[in-house]
Parts: structure tokens; C-alpha cells; sequence
């Protein structure tokens, strides 16, 4: 890939990334009362927890796209963009929820996180993801060495089960609105050994008409 | 006055049956918007104008008369008509809170009767013309608590259900009240799989026959809009929302208490009685604070009140009830 093809489908990624927080503050900005709708504080958590956990999938999805073609190994050129991206939107829901729903108070965060297993898991998927952001320069790679960096990395999937389990126990008994971002996760999940599995039998079979 | 200044602003896309009533609820917030909007078109910008001129459907009807009454709740700021008939939950029209309004329009309001069925003398079945003109209208404005944490301050036209029941004679046993709303599933598609419909809702029959449990048929001195459940429904203000059932078609005396829909989906989230209480949390979130809808979100968060505040008229309901227990 040439060098300004990847600089504008970055350019691209970074507007898709900031449009989440851009809608929003236009919101809040255009019109203080009405603009982010009847539930502005329900808006702003809603839409930032979405944005964090579609950018963890859209990370997930970027290893089995690689598999797919040496074309897409590219691809991994962004992952660290979207991770960032992720932990950001992560980052201001949970600051949302101290501000805008424990009101600041920390006995209402602890007997939140204590009691509210929802609230405990999402905090939990946040932490996990601590970690990640900061061991994400190109720097703090080589420190690790690619392998043991690889392995810390592995968090990644249970920060998106935690986040997924989250959002599936915060909505009302019943309500499915989940499944979407599950099943896609779950194929996700799947496609790395299927995947492999494939290509090996590729490779088997290629040398077996070679012999 | 700036309201009717800034009308030719928002064109030709009010509905004339929009315009009149709108000066009843011209509230503060509708007042700056207006007066922003002059100011906004002057320069060149259009968005905030459409705060006057709603682009989703309201399914409202004709204007009622109405009485006062000194049970109406006063000194609070009224949610506006926009954010009452956008923010809905009710169910059978889809579970996002702006589906109602875009769904509810195909409830067929008219005809409609409402049956009087179980523990009375009589059964018998009220046309909804003969059921609102059975007691003078009154305007009754009461905060609303959703259990979800949010609320409202709503103008409500009706009357107390007790002068309903009053005429139904229920029988001694009849300890009871039990509200079913209208239920098709070929009109209401939305309707997710999961739940017990029809939507079924209960009261103790001294809940029922207390003054402010209010038969309610109107809203900002107009009939219900189809998404806030027309053409008849019950208001119980110190409850959580899910108890005050819509579109009811059908009201039951019985000996044993209910099923409710809610209690049935989640009975340890949502108790029969479920009263509005600061003090007893719901399983997933605290009760003890709420958001109102409307306000910027940096204003939104404001202290939840026992029994909504009506606890001059209905704490002694609950005397030596244990409401932890009965939550």
C-alpha cells in the first residue's frame, strides 16, 4: 500500500472515530436544551459505551481479516488506532457515570461497584483495558518483546466479554438489543480457528500435489 | 407573546389543531426557545426552529373542558409536550422510547369501551364518550417517576378512579383492582416475545380508591396522544410509572392480587406494589436520585421523594408494612 492511500484511509478512520464525541458535543453546543435529546445524561452514556464496544469489535475483527488475504495484512495498521479509539470512549463513559449518575459522591460509586453487578463488571472491562492503552507505543512493545506483549494483549478478550455481559445486564429483562454485537463477537470468536483451520488444510493439500 | 411572534417562522408544517393549546403549555423552556428561534432566523439559522415546529407525529385529538382541582401538584416546572409524547415507554409499540411516537398512531382509539368485569353487582361496559363525561374534567398535574430513574412533571386531565368504581358496586370481597390494556398482536407488531400481553397492571382497592389514583383521559387539556395511552388510562403518582396502565380496556374486581406484566418479566425488579421509594434500591440501579428529562444534562440530577412526594396522601396506606419487603 502506498503512503497516501494509508494516510487517507487513516484520515478516514480518525473522522469515523471522532464522530461518536463530535455528534454529541454538536448536540450539547448547537442546542443546550433540547439538542442530545429528552435524556441528554442517558444519551451520553448510551452512546459513548456503544462507540467503546464497537470499536473493541471492530479491533477483534482485524487478525481473521488479515487470515483472509496477504492483501488485508495491512490492516494491522490500524489496530492500535481503534484500541485507543476504544479505551477513549471507555473512558468518558465511565467518567459520565461518576459525574452524571453517582453525581461525583464516592459512597454511591463504592456501593455501585460493590453491589451493582453490571456496574462491577463494566468497571472491570475498563480496567482491564488500562493496561492495553498503556502499553501501547511502539516503545513499550520492544520493552516487552512481541511475545509477552502478544500474551498481555490476550486481555482484550475478556475486556469484550465483560463489556458484552455489561451491556446485556444493564438492559431490561426481555430486551435483546445485545444480540447484534454478540453474535457478531461470537463469530468474531470463531473465525480465528475456523480460519486456521482452513489454511492449514490448504497447505496440506498443496503438499501433497507437490509429492 | 413571543410564541405567537415567532409562529410564521415554523411555516406551514403545524397542524392549525397544534397552534391554540400551545400558548396552555408555553412553559419557560418554550419561551426561550421561542425567543431564541426569533433570534436565530435572524441569523440565517434553522435548527433551533424546529423545536417549534416537531417533525415527529403527535396523536392527539380534540381539546377537553376541564375544571381545576386542588389535588393538581403545583410549583414545579412542566415537562414539555414535545419530550411527554417523545419519551414513551410502552412496550407494544416498540422498546426504543421514541418508537412510540412513531408507532402508536394505528391504535384504534374509536370505538372504544371499557369492560367492568369480576367482583361487582353488575358487569357491565362503558362507551369512552359516556366514561368521560361521567365526572367533570380536572386538570391534575402530578410528577411522574419512571422506574428507570428518569421523570417528569406532567398535566394530566381527569378524574379520581374512585368516582368509576364508585359506580361499578363492587362486591364485599372484591379486594382487588385489576387494569388490562387493549392488545392485538396484529396491530401492535412491535410487541417484543418475552412478555405476558395483554399488559396487565393491579391496585388494592383502597390504592384504587385513593383521590389522586386518577382515571386519566387527557394531557395538556387535550385528549391522550396515542403514545401516552389513549384514549384512557390510569395515573398512580407515587408509583413507579410501569403500575399507571395505558389504553385500558378492561377493568377487573378480584379477591387475590394480580399478575402484573412487569412482576412476571422480572419479579425481582419490579414488586406489586412499587412504590416510589429513595430508600429502596432497584436491583441494578439506586433509586435515591433521578434525572429529569428535559434539562441540559449538566442540570439533569435532582433527589428522588417517598412516594414521590405524596406521602401526605398515601403513607398511611403502607402503616406497618414492611416496604423493603413489599417493594
Amino acid at each position: 500500500m502506498n503512503k497516501p492511500t494509508l494516510i487517507a484511509l487513516k484520515t478516514c478512520t480518525w473522522i469515523a472515530c471522532l464522530y461518536p464525541l463530535a455528534a454529541l458535543i454538536y448536540g450539547a453546543v448547537s442546542d443546550p436544551v433540547n439538542g442530545l435529546g429528552p435524556d441528554p445524561t442517558g444519551r451520553i452514556e448510551f452512546s459513548t459505551g456503544l462507540a467503546a464496544l464497537r470499536l473493541l469489535v471492530i479491533s477483534l475483527a482485524i487478525t481473521p481479516l488479515r487470515k483472509l488475504s496477504p492483501r488485508l495484512s495491512f490492516l494491522i495498521k490500524f489496530r492500535r488506532l481503534l484500541g485507543l479509539f476504544a479505551f477513549f470512549y471507555a473512558s468518558i463513559h465511565l467518567i459520565a457515570y461518576v459525574g452524571l449518575y453517582a453525581s461525583f459522591d464516592p459512597n454511591t460509586i463504592y456501593q455501585d461497584v460493590l453491589k451493582r453487578r453490571f456496574i462491577t463488571v463494566g468497571v472491570l472491562a475498563w480496567l482491564l483495558l488500562v493496561p492495553l492503552a498503556l502499553t501501547s507505543t511502539t516503545a513499550a512493545i520492544k520493552r516487552l518483546g512481541g511475545k509477552r506483549w502478544n500474551q498481555l494483549h490476550k486481555l482484550v478478550y475478556a475486556a469484550v466479554c465483560l463489556g458484552l455481559l455489561h451491556y446485556w445486564w444493564q438492559v431490561k429483562t426481555g430486551v435483546t438489543t445485545p444480540l447484534g454485537i454478540t453474535l457478531v463477537t461470537a463469530a468474531l470468536f470463531l473465525a480465528r480457528p475456523v480460519l486456521d483451520w482452513w489454511k492449514a488444510r490448504k497447505a496440506a493439500r498443496l503438499k501433497s500435489q507437490v509429492a | 407573546m413571543h410564541i405567537r411572534k415567532s409562529d410564521p417562522i415554523s411555516g406551514s408544517n403545524i397542524p392549525s389543531s397544534e397552534i391554540t393549546p400551545r400558548d396552555q403549555w408555553m412553559n419557560r423552556r418554550n419561551f426561550i426557545a421561542a425567543a431564541a428561534a426569533t433570534g436565530a432566523v435572524a441569523l440565517g439559522a434553522e435548527r433551533i426552529s424546529e423545536i417549534l415546529a416537531p417533525s415527529s407525529s403527535v396523536h392527539a385529538e380534540t381539546k377537553l373542558q376541564t375544571v381545576k382541582s386542588p389535588l393538581t401538584t403545583t410549583g414545579e416546572e412542566l415537562t414539555s409536550f414535545q419530550d411527554i409524547t417523545h419519551y414513551n415507554n410502552f412496550y407494544e409499540f416498540g422498546e426504543n422510547k421514541s418508537d412510540p411516537a412513531q408507532n402508536a398512531g394505528v391504535l384504534p382509539t374509536r370505538p372504544w369501551t371499557v369492560k367492568i368485569s369480576g367482583l361487582v353487582k353488575t358487569p357491565k361496559t362503558f362507551d369512552i364518550d359516556s366514561l368521560m363525561k361521567l365526572h367533570p374534567l380536572e386538570d391534575r398535574t402530578y410528577r411522574f417517576r419512571c422506574v428507570e430513574g428518569w421523570s417528569m412533571v406532567i398535566p394530566w386531565v381527569g378524574y379520581s378512579l374512585s368516582e368509576l368504581i364508585k359506580r361499578c358496586d363492587p362486591l364485599s370481597n372484591a379486594k382487588y383492582v385489576q387494569f388490562l390494556s387493549y392488545f392485538n398482536g396484529k396491530v401492535e407488531k412491535w410487541a417484543p416475545f418475552g412478555y405476558n400481553w395483554p399488559y396487565s397492571e393491579g391496585l388494592r382497592m383502597d390504592e384504587a380508591m385513593n383521590p389522586l389514583t386518577l382515571l386519566t383521559v387527557g394531557l395538556y387539556g387535550e385528549e391522550l396522544p396515542k403514545q401516552d395511552g389513549a384514549p384512557v388510562r390510569v395515573i398512580v403518582p407515587w408509583k413507579y410509572g410501569f403500575k399507571s396502565a395505558k389504553s385500558i380496556v378492561e377493568i377487573k374486581f378480584v379477591e387475590k392480587q394480580p399478575h402484573t406484566t412487569w412482576n412476571d418479566a422480572a419479579s425481582n425488579e419490579y414488586g406489586f406494589y412499587s412504590n416510589v421509594n429513595p430508600n429502596v434500591d432497584h436491583p441494578r440501579w439506586s433509586q435515591k436520585t433521578e434525572r429529569v428529562i428535559g434539562k441540559p444534562f449538566y442540570a439533569q440530577r435532582k433527589p428522588t421523594l417517598m412516594f414521590n412526594g405524596y406521602g401526605d396522601f398515601v403513607a398511611s396506606l403502607y402503616n406497618g408494612m414492611d416496604l423493603r419487603k413489599y417493594y
